[in-house]
């Protein structure tokens, strides 16, 4: 089989496939047959955590598609991730059944809690599994287009637009927040129980979740690498450049915009839709605003408008968060805040596009 | 999912353009156009008609009006009062910019908007598909004709040998001419360059005189610049605006005689030049 041209010519990529395809193969092995007391055996808690990592990694590639290719800088990216979160969540929780603490067959705890009576409206058919997976795609995708449509259509750009996607996720968090909401308030939807009728805290269940974030990214990435390739992603390019040229060659700018973004939040509620059986809980902290802006940062630092940058900073800056957050808990934020300044000082292309400099250097 | 198909047509063409009807041989109508911001007449009663064909020169001094006539033209500002018409039946007002790009009228900004991190075939491609239906774009391939269409703007606009370059790196003056590149690309019947050699070198200039003077009569061509030596040697046929009106017309050489002209313009230049 041959690689179509565009692929074939994106080497970083092809590495980051290469890796992932790696990783499938070794990760559930380690874990799986290797026995718990070899020293390379990789504990279920170390393979849930690296699931984590692309799933967090999924999330960048949709922000660095809408910034990096397209110049909107979102600061509210993480809502789609939270909203793809609870679709996911809604349908775990619904397959907790009479399991529940009280025992109710209908209701999860905490609508039992609040002494409701039966399920909301927006509750019904999430105990189908096909129709939480269709919502982690269509609410995202949903809530993007039609905040896309309103802004790009009045031209709010830049630092503006900014603040209104900061704004919208802030305002999610609060909403979510209120027990009234009916998704658990404070505490969020959790206690979950089994997915598909596996339960989800056995280690093969595990490893099978990890190989579906994978999939998941490799999937996020192809996608959005074929899709700079074509002549939109050029469009996608001449918007970010020269808004006003793009519009007076004929592009109808706010629409592509929209529609790109709503694309792009898709992915992101695919992402927080993976995250949450591996973490075991979604509760409105995912809405909250740092969530987003920390989203920013890893694309930022693996350099944006490459795609793969945006892989190797989730996951290098995840991976410093957990260990730092370890060793030295209240340092995090600042490490993270001096990272940011530091790269955008001395990196101002990130990591990847340090290497590729370099590289056309040497 | 169909609602998205849907608008992925719509983010390109709606209906297929008709030909512009400019059997009156005038292919650009304003009349008594007005316009104010915060007060200020930008645009006063301004009446102006260019031929098909035609290459017209505008010239006037800084607030004349100039830019924001092209803005009026191409659908950036919507005028107060007035009638802006493509030919007899296009009425302009009810449009939009892409829908005023795509009926042909390009228009060329100022300052050189290329997009530098794509090459000069790039930008071409991307200026070839602005009439393109969304599903039109999902491609990474050139058709044979796509190919050769680019190939003769090229040679046109004289880059042949800068095709596979960033455009980023090319000098000011190629710049210009793979913006103008861009705009013959999607076979406009009305060019608007506004100072086209502002920045350029004299050969340059030359180049460009020639180029521009080339696209007259199969494209009407509209020039707004401040170089005199540049406008003689292009255009038989200037307009001067002043305080968002047409002051006078006529051919270079009268209007450099004309003593309201050289009152509020050209009198200085004229004395430099």
């Amino acid at each position: 089989m041959r690689l179509p041209a565009w692929l074939l010519s994106d080497r970083a990529g092809l590495a980051l496939l290469a890796v992932l395809v790696v990783l499938v193969l070794v990760v559930p092995a380690l874990n799986l047959l290797v026995p718990s007391d070899h020293p390379l055996h990789l504990s279920a808690y170390t393979v849930t955590l690296l699931g984590k990592y692309l799933c967090y990694a999924l999330l960048a590639i949709s922000v660095d598609l809408v910034w990096g290719y397209m110049g909107i800088l979102s600061l509210g990216h993480a809502a789609f991730f939270a909203l793809g979160g609870y679709c996911f969540g809604m349908y775990l929780m619904r397959q907790i059944g009479a399991r529940g603490v009280y025992g109710n067959p209908d209701l999860p705890d905490f609508m039992v809690f609040l002494n409701w009576h039966e399920l909301p409206w927006y509750w019904q058919g999430f105990d189908q599994f096909w129709f939480a997976a269709l919502m982690v795609l269509a609410v995202p995708g949903l809530l993007a287009f039609v905040f896309g449509w309103f802004a790009f259509r009045s031209r709010v750009s830049g630092v503006y637009l900014s603040i209104i996607t900061q704004a919208l996720t802030y305002a999610l968090m609060l909403a979510f927040f209120r027990n009234e909401m009916g998704f658990g308030g404070n505490n969020g939807l959790t206690d979950f129980k089994e997915a598909l009728g596996v339960p989800l805290h056995a280690d093969g269940t595990r490893t099978v979740l990890f190989g579906l974030s994978a999939l998941a990214l490799a999937g996020g990435y192809l996608a959005c690498r074929w899709l700079v390739s074509t002549r939109l992603g050029r469009v996608l390019v001449a918007i970010r450049d020269c808004e006003p040229r793009a519009r007076f060659l004929g592009y109808r700018v706010e629409r592509i915009k929209a529609l790109v973004f709503t694309f792009s939040a898709m992915l992101a509620g695919v992402a927080g839709a993976l995250y949450v059986p591996q973490v075991g809980i979604i509760n409105p902290g995912e809405f909250a605003p740092l969530n987003s802006i920390e989203a920013v940062i890893w694309v930022a630092i693996g350099g944006r408008g490459t795609l793969v940058g945006a892989v190797v900073g989730a996951v290098l800056v995840n991976y410093a968060k957990t260990w730092l957050t370890g060793a030295l808990p209240e340092a995090w934020l600042f490490a993270l805040g001096g990272l940011f300044v530091a790269v955008t000082l001395l990196l101002p292309q990130g990591l990847i596009g340090w290497l590729r400099r370099r590289e056309a250097a040497a | 999912m169909s609602e998205l198909i849907s608008e992925l047509d719509a983010a390109g063409m709606h209906t297929p353009v008709e030909p512009v009807d400019a059997s009156h041989g005038i292919l650009l109508y304003l009349e008594e156009v007005s316009v104010t911001f915060d007060g200020f007449k930008a645009i006063d009663k301004l009446s102006l008609y260019i031929g098909d064909g035609e290459l017209r020169c505008i010239i006037g001094p800084n607030g004349a009006g100039k830019t924001t006539m092209m803005d009026i033209i191409t659908g950036k500002t919507k005028p107060d009062a007035g009638r802006v018409f493509f030919g007899q039946t296009v009425d302009l007002l009810k449009l939009d910019e892409p829908a005023i790009a795509r009926i042909g009228i390009g228009r060329k900004f100022q300052k050189p908007t290329v997009i530098e991190p794509l090459t000069v075939l790039e930008n071409l491609e991307l200026a070839m598909s602005g009439a393109k239906r969304l599903r039109g774009l999902m491609t990474t391939r050139l058709t044979g004709a796509e190919h050769d269409r680019i190939a003769a703007v090229l040679e046109q606009v004289g880059l042949l040998e800068q095709a596979r370059r960033r455009a980023g790196v090319l000098a000011h003056g190629q710049k210009q001419w793979l913006e103008i590149g861009m705009l013959l690309i999607q076979e406009p019947r009305l060019l608007l360059v506004d100072e086209p050699v502002a920045g350029m070198t004299p050969a340059e200039m030359e180049r460009t005189a020639e180029l521009l003077r080339s696209l007259a009569g199969a494209h009407s061509v509209v020039v707004v610049e401040h170089d005199m030596g540049f406008v003689r040697s292009i255009a038989d046929w200037v307009t001067v605006l002043h305080q968002g009106r047409v002051l006078a017309e006529g051919a270079l050489e009268d209007l450099q005689a004309d003593p309201r002209v050289i009152e509020v313009y050209l009198g200085d230049d004229h004395a430099a030049g």
